[in-house]
């Protein structure tokens, strides 16, 4: 011992770090990464590395050349990013597509804020809806998932594109859902892009980090109970119209947005009541775009539209101060 | 078994309370003392010895500088040497009374024997005045005079005293030790503090983390017969200990911002003060000696040492094997709230609980990086502040902010800065908002009182 350290109080330090806990969500994703590449195969392999390779290479190139800071892929967000963009494009989008996704959430929605913490808006999200508004084709010729081994893939529209396709034409909710075994939902046996799947696998890692501690419950379970609430409320009314709760709550990437993307820390509310809020305001809009938008698909434009009043949540609802009215 | 805990906040570090099994020994006696002259908060002591003065032990050598001050007395017995400053543990000088020791013998009157005596005076000012002249601080850490705190403001009323064994700090096991070896003389202690307070009930919170303390005191309760006292089991949470929070557990009322705990009826004492009581009223005996625990996992020897107050720290390490190769840091206290130790040579005091030493993987902070706004910070803390908001006002020097934000309720738990994954050294800064939160509040205080005074002139 040649010095004694001497600095302020608290002098030592719970285990969490940035680093651990962006880990912990890697882990959680697993289950999904494995069950998407099973049932799509190489071609989700592809998707997924040149998702998360390009995230963390734009990430280290920008710090490292434009804002000539010390590089901060190290704390593992972007390698998140680059995942949930992949588990959020359907795996015949080609790689250069991909490649565009990545320069729009890591440059755009990222860095351009400041980087991990900063950031408005969910990166992946951005990315992915960039993509979608400009790459529609791309992005919407969902497949049927083949498998690992499977050879030529069979396309086809989602199933809730599916559905309001048919719609249009008249058909009924019920003769539309009535091809679908929800079994299938869970165990992912229906087209839609990576992410919305597995519903199984995305619920274990959510429970996950539950258990770790890393996510508390509350948004993920608001969001589900406002989705089930809402569409049941539709579905009693007009059952020719709109679709049954299940439906609603096992396609479309739900799972996916309601565990993983909405919970982001960055842009979620910090108190419990505010969490419970933004969900309601998630599962809400996700319902009212699904049937009345002009797109299949609402989880991703919710969210982002919640993202912008997460401050305002922050501000709204706060813990009770100690001894305080 | 029912759990109690406060209501918002806190963190649950590891209890690492390895000297546990250690039963207290008498530490040797130095050469020499340093007595200082400010160990309790308020003002400082004034030396009433001179330079070449015998003293003995239990002998006053320094009387209240104020109404909210202290009789200090001597430790050992022996011959003052010099009234001088000296460097404290973090490296400020103030007045210490240096004695150079000449074996121990004790002032008359003071009842060194083991002998328990368990009856009750029946004024209450005596025994007020018997805590005053013996000198009792508040031992768990804020060192506040005792006397002074059994003394309330008129108007309020005390409805319940609590005994504060909850030792949430990690590693520290001085009050667990004492629980067990000198459980009867803390249950004695509480009685008069019960007595004291007007016969008021008392409840003495134990974490379950001490379930050999929790068992030995309502054993000794149930034989020493005393009324309306009982033992409460706390849920393992830090930080239990801290007064506010413990009030908030015990009694569910919580303690207004800049309010004392007497205004919801409450009055907190630690175990070792409840001892301290004990001896000064029972035994004539003022502090002149206080349990230290030594420890931490780099520590050859984990120990509970009775000391002396004034003895310097080094005599105390020297004693079991010295500093260790890989130590990076003491602490003279807890992990969480203890302050790291500047210069050896500093002596105790009687507030010093523990000393800890850390190594450089245990205590070096990581680099702070962006907060992610995880609210963990949040989550954690005990006053339901937001520290990541506090931190930012604080390096924006926006005061005003900071104490609309409620800097001055922050109890510098260090909850937050311990749960941060981005490391941010959150308290350090929020240290800073705080102090000008609380002197803006001060100094508004200060002139509507002259504003008033003017007035009534
Ligand atoms: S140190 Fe202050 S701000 Fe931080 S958790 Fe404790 S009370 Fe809250
Ligand atoms: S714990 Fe740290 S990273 Fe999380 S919100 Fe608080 S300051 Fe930010």
């Amino acid at each position: 011992m040649s010095k004694l350290l001497v600095s302020p109080s608290p002098h030592i330090h719970s285990k969490d770090s940035t680093k651990s806990l962006m880990l912990d969500v890697v882990i959680a994703l697993i289950p999904a990464v494995i069950c998407s590449v099973v049932f799509y195969g190489w071609q989700e392999l592809l998707v997924l590395g040149v998702c998360v390779a390009s995230c963390v290479l734009l990430e280290w190139a920008i710090t490292k050349y434009m804002l000539k800071k010390p590089s901060t892929i190290g704390d593992l967000s972007a390698v998140i990013t680059g995942i949930l963009l992949a588990l959020n494009v359907p795996y015949t989008t080609p790689w250069w597509v991909v490649f565009v996704g990545a320069v729009v959430a890591i440059g755009v929605a990222k860095m351009t804020f400041g980087g991990l913490g900063q950031n408005i808006w969910n990166p992946a999200l951005v990315g992915r809806v960039f993509l979608l508004v400009s790459f529609p084709t791309y992005m919407t010729t969902w497949s049927k998932p083949q498998g690992l081994f499977g050879v030529d893939a069979v396309s086809g529209p989602t199933p809730l594109g599916a559905i309001q396709e048919g719609l249009m034409q008249g058909s009924t909710v019920q003769e539309l859902t009535s091809a679908y075994d929800y079994k299938d939902l869970l165990f992912a046996n229906l087209g839609g892009s990576a992410g919305e799947v597995c519903a199984l696998a995305l619920l274990a890692g959510f429970v996950y980090l539950c258990c770790r501690k890393v996510i508390k419950p509350w948004i993920t379970l608001s969001i589900f109970a406002t989705v089930a609430l809402t569409s049941l409320i539709f579905w009693v009314i007009n059952p020719a119209r709109f679709t049954d709760p299940l439906f609603n709550l096992l396609t479309g990437g739900l799972v996916l947005g309601a565990c993983f993307m909405a919970t982001d820390y960055v842009t979620s509310p910090m108190s419990v009541w505010g969490g419970v809020v933004f969900g309601v305001g998630i599962g809400f809009l996700t319902v009212m775009i699904r049937y009345f938008g002009s797109y299949p698909e609402g989880v991703s434009f919710a969210i982002l539209i919640m993202n912008s009043v997460v401050p305002l949540l922050n501000m709204w609802f706060k813990q009770k101060k100690f001894g305080r009215k | 078994m029912s759990k109690n805990t406060f209501r918002i906040g806190g963190v649950h570090p590891h209890d690492n309370k390895i000297s546990r099994e250690c039963a207290i020994e008498q530490l040797p006696l130095a050469p020499t003392v340093y007595i200082g002259v400010s160990q309790h908060i308020g003002a400082p002591s004034v030396p009433c010895v001179a330079v070449g003065d015998k003293v003995k032990v239990g002998q006053v050598i320094a009387e209240p500088g104020g109404f909210v001050g202290a009789f200090i007395h001597s430790s050992v017995s022996g011959t003052v040497k010099s009234i001088a400053p000296r460097a404290d543990l973090a490296g400020r000088a103030s007045t210490h009374i240096e004695i150079a020791v000449e074996g121990d013998e004790w002032l008359e009157g003071i009842d060194t024997t083991d002998t328990l005596i368990t009856t009750i005076p029946e004024d209450p000012k005596a025994i007020i005045e018997k805590v005053k002249l013996g000198g009792v601080v508040g031992l768990g850490g804020a060192t506040f005079p005792t006397h002074v705190k059994l003394s309330p403001p008129p108007g309020s009323k005390c409805e319940r005293v609590i005994i504060n064994g909850c030792e949430c700090e990690p590693y520290l096991t001085s009050d667990f030790r004492t629980l067990l070896e000198k459980g009867e003389q803390v249950v004695v202690g509480a009685a008069l503090l019960q007595k004291a307070m007007g016969g008021v009930p008392c409840t003495i919170a134990i974490e379950e983390n001490k379930p050999e303390a929790i068992a030995h005191i309502r054993e000794v309760i149930a034989k020493l017969g005393y009324k309306d006292m009982e033992v409460m089991v706390m849920k393992m949470m830090y930080p239990q200990g801290g007064e506010k929070q413990l009030i908030d557990a015990v009694m569910h009322r919580q303690v207004g911002s800049g309010a004392l705990p007497i205004s919801v009826g409450a009055v907190v004492q630690n175990v070792a003060t409840a001892l301290a009581v004990y001896d000064a009223v029972q035994k004539n005996k003022p502090i002149v000696d206080n349990s230290v625990t030594v420890t931490g996992e780099c520590f050859p020897r984990q120990a509970n040492l009775l000391v002396r107050v004034g003895t310097p720290l080094k005599y105390i390490i020297d004693y079991l094997g010295g500093i260790p190769e890989n130590a990076a840091k003491i602490i003279s206290g807890g992990p969480m709230m203890g302050r790291a130790v500047a210069n050896l040579d500093a002596a105790t005091v009687k507030g010093t609980g523990a000393l800890l030493f850390l190594t450089e993987k245990q205590t070096r902070r990581a680099p702070e990086t962006h907060c992610i706004r995880c609210g963990k910070c949040a989550d954690a803390c005990p006053m339901g502040l937001e520290p990541f908001l506090l931190n930012k006002l604080s390096k924006n020097a926006d005061w005003e902010a900071c104490e609309a934000n409620a800097a001055q309720d922050c109890i510098e738990c260090g909850c937050c800065l311990y749960s941060c994954p981005a490391h941010i050294p959150l308290l350090d800064n929020i240290r800073v908002g705080k102090g000008f939160a609380l002197s803006a509040i001060r100094a508004r205080a200060a002139a509507a009182k002259a504003a008033a005074e003017a007035a009534k002139k």
